[in-house]
């Protein structure tokens, strides 16, 4: 059966596509060197639209409105300027009520956007480009620790490394937040109140990288301006014995973390990637896997969510759970020594 | 053995689910058409894979090990027509629920009339509207087309006007449509469907036609103010669903092309099947389809001709689980919990779980609350279900659910009841079905794949419903009444075809059931008391013929609409009593 696969990994190549959500402008070319906050594409975006109606404005049919509007597509104007005089003696006019381009005339009808834009997008990982994706974008390639998360808020930035936990259960409180992690990326255990994403918020950092959080407190994570990572999900939930050990023994090292919404059909992910100095290239990770007798895991429902545990035996057939339900199940030995029974499709791969 | 009815064809059917892909094989047994396997994989429509033929394909490769037959080539191609040695099959069918919602805008005059057409249609697919376009909209036109630019919708449901009726209104409201998809990138446009005035298409395809990425028109599903028409629009609608599902999705078109075009939307292949009992029924009662799964919950409910069909993504047991909490309490959700269970162990679950939709209950906690969410998610779609039921069908009290007789139930939600008597108990407390019906679980999910296949052979169907695929669990008898606990409410006395004689006198909070096995039938003969009414009149007696199922006849007295106790202890202590009386622990 075919496995899903969650990345944690001490040293890999990774390749990571970063594409503006409209076209425009990119900034780099293949084989350049860029750092997390480099610009590599830039977009330019209305934000609002305004139609003015001449036909029904000058009372005129839609065909003759259209040979009395005087500006056309493309055309950059200020407010106040007036597009379209009526016939008469005491003719009627059309004016822009705001600076705009015009985008499309007919009809008697002009359509201008308005309330321009400016999007920049950044490399968020530092790297070499290896390709670059006409008016959209480019893909980033580099070699590093990729630790993987299950939920973002959408933010990215990079920065230290600052390992604020004492084991894998810690919880991040105010007092453990003081001035001289400003600017770091914290591995920061799990949060329980918004006064912690505040005063984070405060100081200000680069980063949390969490291993749950209340669902209470979702918006509020969403609304704060750094990113925040989330590794193993809701609720109080320790952070995953993987993740912890290969982050803590990377504090003091510059990490980036990408904050990604998950999206479970592009494959957006959050995650956090550790640049590390490479003589050669590492293999890619392994994105499909099939379960099977030694691979290691991690439970992805109780009991025992969140254990890494490695398969030691595939059962035949269906397997009786606890629950009484009975599905494709394995034995996983986890690390306290313990064997269990887990059902297949609440396993995921690690690695 | 029986001759042959059917020119032998064997039929593989798929459905690729939001969670798992299944390959069902439908073969002549002894000349009738019987469910043979099924085979099922993991739904591949999500990264890495974001190609859901290969889960298409991973599931038939488990079939071929089931049936010791191949099915597919060297190089995983469908091997078709079925070959002398044994391999391939003669048709394929393909249904198809995996995907993102589809965001969808509708478009229509008024708010009661065409509007509230356009919504019954679009609902009737894996769409959630997010934004309504009509005559009481009062934002301006620049406002309605920032609004579109900001939402991108995949699909666009214009209605309106009845036929020769009004046509400005129609196109004032076309315009930010047009300029909408004229602004966003081609890859982005929205596919759009037309069902309004039909003297309208010229202006709409000028207006639209170019701008969008397909424009499709239907007849009008309000041809007149007080007639409505939806089943051709819904026919055209879910084509087009199919083909915004090759735009998102790798592998559809692979999948269409193997069912020569007969792929569907999963919830319309279940539409057409149950149009299609109802009409084989043909009886004063309804005939009602329940599926509750990751995307969504699939209501279906047939009455004499007429067909209601709807989807309701927001009552997912999948990605969109936290959003069940927009149209219930944790608190409403932990009444049907056999177990103790906080809020917040409950809210940290709808969450987790929204991660992970194809996880199952491993424990006995975590199946409570899988269980209580999924009583909640289809007691909600059913009551928003029931809005759209026509008017005069039969029922006991217009405030309950109307009579039906079958009740049909599958999916993944019933898959995780590890007993019938779990999955009926779910059914009862969600649906609350009253009078006397017949409930059937879709154990192995035939019930699309048979609407599907229908296109193509229409004796399989009917050959298969009557061959056992399906779980009959029993007769359940549901009386009207307001009682005090413990008042009897109903006596009922079961003759079996051997001449022998079972009674039950029913309470007033209990459920009872006689045993009558599977094929069996026998005469039932119930009494109602204190008013009580299963479809005789309050406190009218009668006596029925009744067939036998996985728990005999159910009797459920515990009134409609369900009151649970509000003491937790008590009435948690009842619902393990109601569960142990179906057999369950």
């Amino acid at each position: 059966m075919q496995a899903p696969v969650n990345h944690i990994i001490g040293l890999t190549s990774i390749v990571r596509e970063r594409l503006l959500p409209v076209s425009g402008n990119v900034l780099v070319r293949p084989n350049q060197k860029v750092t997390p906050n480099d610009v590599i594409a830039e977009a330019r975006w209305a934000r609002e639209h305004v139609l003015l109606d001449v036909a029904r404005i000058l009372n005129v049919s839609p065909n003759l409105a259209d040979r009395l509007i005087r500006c056309k597509v493309d055309d950059r104007l200020a407010a106040g300027v007036e597009i379209a005089v009526g016939k008469g003696l005491f003719p009627r006019s059309v004016r822009t009520p705001r600076e705009g381009r015009v985008v499309a005339v007919g009809g008697g009808q002009v359509l201008m956007e308005a309330g321009e834009a400016k999007m920049e997008l950044r490399a968020g990982i530092p790297g070499t480009v290896i390709e670059v994706i006409a008016s959209r974008g480019a893909v980033i390639q580099t070699a590093g620790a990729l630790v993987q998360g299950v939920w973002g808020n959408g933010r990215i930035d990079s920065g230290l490394l600052v390992n604020l936990m004492e084991k894998t259960d810690s919880v991040l409180a105010v007092g453990k937040l003081d001035i001289s992690l400003r600017g770091s990326i914290l591995l920061s255990g799990m949060v329980k109140d918004a006064e912690s994403l505040e005063a984070a918020a405060d100081l200000p950092v680069r980063g949390l990288i969490l291993s749950s959080i209340f669902p209470s407190l979702l918006q509020k994570a969403r609304e704060m301006r750094y990113p925040i990572m989330v590794t193993d999900g809701f609720g109080a939930l320790p952070m995953n014995s993987a993740a912890y050990k290969l982050l803590s023994t990377n504090a003091k090292r510059e990490v980036t973390v990408n904050a990604e919404v998950f999206d479970r059909y592009s494959g957006a992910r959050p995650e956090a990637i550790i640049p590390l100095p490479i003589s050669s290239d590492p293999p890619a990770p392994r994105e499909v896997e099939t379960f099977a007798v030694g691979l290691q895991v991690r439970m992805r429902r109780p009991p025992h969510m969140g254990m890494i545990g490695s398969i030691v035996a595939l059962k035949p057939g269906l397997s009786t759970l606890p629950s009484g339900l009975r599905a494709p199940a394995a034995d996983v030995k986890l690390e306290n020594n313990e064997t269990v029974l887990a059902p297949l499709v609440n396993l995921e791969v690690v690695g | 053995m029986p001759s042959s009815l059917v020119d032998g064809n064997s039929l593989l059917a798929i459905d690729v689910g939001a969670a798992n892909t299944r390959a069902v094989l439908f073969d002549v047994i002894e000349g009738e058409y019987r469910f043979v396997a099924s085979g099922i994989a993991p739904t591949t429509a999500e990264a890495p894979f974001k190609d859901v033929a290969e889960g298409a394909r991973n599931a038939i490769m488990n079939l071929q090990k089931i049936l010791g037959k191949t099915l597919l080539d060297a190089s995983r191609g469908l091997i078709t027509p079925s070959q002398s040695n044994g391999s391939g099959v003669d048709a394929l069918v393909v249904t198809l629920s995996a995907g993102p919602v589809i965001k969808t805008v509708i478009v229509g005059l008024l708010k009661d009339v065409s509007v509230e057409s356009a919504r019954r249609l679009t609902e009737s697919t894996y769409t959630r509207i997010v934004d309504t376009i009509g005559l009481s909209d009062l934002r301006k036109p620049d406002q309605q087309i920032d609004s579109l630019l900001r939402l991108r919708p995949d699909l666009v449901v214009i209605t309106g006007g009845t036929d020769g009726g009004a046509s400005l209104s129609i196109q004032k409201l076309l315009e930010p449509i047009g300029l909408a998809s004229f602004l966003l990138p081609e890859e982005k446009r929205p596919s759009v469907l037309f069902a309004g005035n039909e003297k309208l298409e010229e202006e709409v395809k000028s207006l639209v036609g170019s701008l969008a990425t397909s424009l499709h028109f239907s007849p009008n599903v309000r041809p007149s103010l007080e007639t409505e028409d939806i089943d051709p629009a819904e026919r055209e609608l879910a084509r087009m669903v199919v083909n915004i599902r090759k735009r998102q999705m790798k592998g559809v078109d692979l999948l269409d092309l193997w069912s020569g075009g007969h792929m569907l939307p999963t919830a319309y292949a279940t539409g057409r099947m149950v149009r299609f009992l109802a009409k084989v029924y043909s009886s004063k009662k309804g005939i009602l389809s329940v599926d509750l799964g990751a995307s969504g919950a699939v209501i279906a409910a047939g009455f004499n001709g007429k067909s209601t069909l709807k989807v309701l993504p927001q009552f997912g047991l999948g990605e969109n689980l936290p959003s069940l909490l927009n149209h219930t309490t944790l608190e409403e959700i932990l009444l049907w919990s056999s177990l103790d269970i906080s809020p917040g162990v409950l809210r940290d679950y709808l969450y987790q779980k929204s991660l992970y939709p194809s996880t199952i209950a491993a424990t006995r906690e975590d199946l409570a609350m899988s269980q209580a969410v999924a009583r909640q998610a289809l007691y909600l779609a059913m009551q928003s279900a029931r809005r759209d039921f026509p008017q005069n069908i039969a029922s006991i009290k217009p405030n309950l659910t109307p009579l039906f007789e079958p009740i049909l139930a599958g999916g993944g939600a019933l898959s995780d009841a590890s007993r019938p008597g779990h999955g009926l108990l779910l059914l009862l407390d969600s649906i609350q079905p009253v009078g006397v019906t017949t409930i059937i679980i879709d154990q192995n999910n035939l019930l699309p794949l048979l609407g599907s296949a229908a296109s193509q052979n229409n004796i399989l169907p009917v050959q298969v419903l009557e061959s056992g695929a399906f779980l009959s669990v029993g007769t359940v008898v549901s009386p009207v009444v307001s009682a005090s606990y413990g008042a009897t409410i109903l006596k009922a006395k079961l003759n079996y075809e051997n001449g022998a004689e079972a009674r039950v006198d029913l309470k007033y909070g209990s459920i009872e059931t006689l045993p009558l096995a599977s094929g069996e039938t026998g005469k039932l003969t119930v009494q109602g008391l204190r008013g009580a009414d299963i479809g005789f009149g309050p406190g009218r007696s009668g006596t029925i013929p009744v067939s036998g199922g996985a728990l005999g006849v159910v009797f459920d007295g515990r009134g409609r609409p369900l009151e649970l106790p509000s003491d937790a202890v008590r009435r948690r202590e009842l619902i393990k009593k109601w569960n142990w009386t179906l057999g369950g622990e």
